[in-house]
């Protein structure tokens, strides 16, 4: 099982869900084990949730939505 | 035509999310409506070389990305590197993740998501420097893959998987700066980091 050091240095990676299989399940144990690793996890967790959906919240500009449908029809981009 | 009514059809609902992200690399809303309605004119014309089954949104930000650094990017002079990038590793939680939550009137979650406001989590990440703020933004923001951002930067998967760490320290640190400025944060009640 992977000791705090290696958990926390793939912390990252765990949280991207990129990690194989198998050293998730040994990250996952580690965390179910050490509530000061745990506290990290949840801490990023959350940190990444938040950023996420704080950064989607955007008001799009009046009529965004009808000026992009309307431009298929013209198909007004320039020719490269 | 029909392949390309369809095309509207689906890709018109990516349509918001395409602008949020644009705004963030653009860094404004007419840039960012210009970025987003090249992005969909030019998937509508080369919609012919989309392979049905995949990803559609993941080729539409493809080829935003590739829009944008190849025509925005060159204008817009993002500030390079510099020595502030060295930030010591789980800057933000060594600060806060660490303070006994009876010290805080509300539960740590509840905490960081009134911390930082909407406004500061966008501008932390708009003044990412130039090679940290696509991957951060694809990563965290739209939840791609590493292999998938790879191919939308034509970047190997270990210099993504890099910047993305190099990045999220950075905007760790501007986002624990903000909340400094504004007072949020009390630093002699954080100052010494646990000793982990």
């Amino acid at each position: 099982m992977p000791n705090c050091q290696e958990t926390l240095k793939e912390l990252e990676t765990f949280l991207d869900t990129e990690l194989p299989d198998a050293r998730v399940s040994e990250i996952m144990s580690h965390l179910t084990e050490c509530v000061d690793c745990q506290g990290a996890y949840e801490f990023h967790a959350e940190l990444r949730e938040i950023i996420r959906f704080k950064a989607q919240k955007e008001d799009l500009p009046e009529g965004f939505l009808a000026r992009l449908v309307n431009c298929f029809g013209e198909d007004v981009l320039p020719e490269e | 035509m029909g392949a390309q009514d369809d095309f509207i059809a689906d890709a018109m609902q990516y349509a918001p999310q395409l602008y949020s992200s644009a705004l963030r690399m653009t860094r404004n809303r007419a840039d960012a409506e210009d970025l987003v309605q090249e992005t969909l004119l030019k998937g509508w014309r080369s919609f012919h070389t989309f392979q049905e089954g995949t990803n559609l949104r993941a080729w539409l930000f493809r080829i935003m990305t590739n829009t944008y650094i190849n025509k925005y990017n060159a204008k817009q002079r993002r500030p390079q590197e510099t020595e502030l990038d060295e930030v010591e590793e789980l800057f933000l939680y060594r600060r806060m993740g660490a303070v006994d939550p009876s010290q805080m009137n509300a539960s740590a979650e509840d905490q960081l998501m009134t911390l930082f406001t909407d406004d500061e989590v966008k501008q932390a990440l708009e003044e990412l420097p130039e090679q940290f703020l696509l991957p951060v933004l694809l990563s965290d923001v739209e939840g791609f893959s590493y292999k998938e951002i790879a191919e939308m930067l034509e970047t190997p998967m270990g210099t993504v998987m890099s910047r993305l760490h190099r990045g999220r320290k950075l905007m760790q640190k501007m986002l624990y700066n903000y909340a400094v400025e504004r007072g949020i944060i009390n630093e002699t009640l954080l100052e010494a980091p646990s000793d982990k």
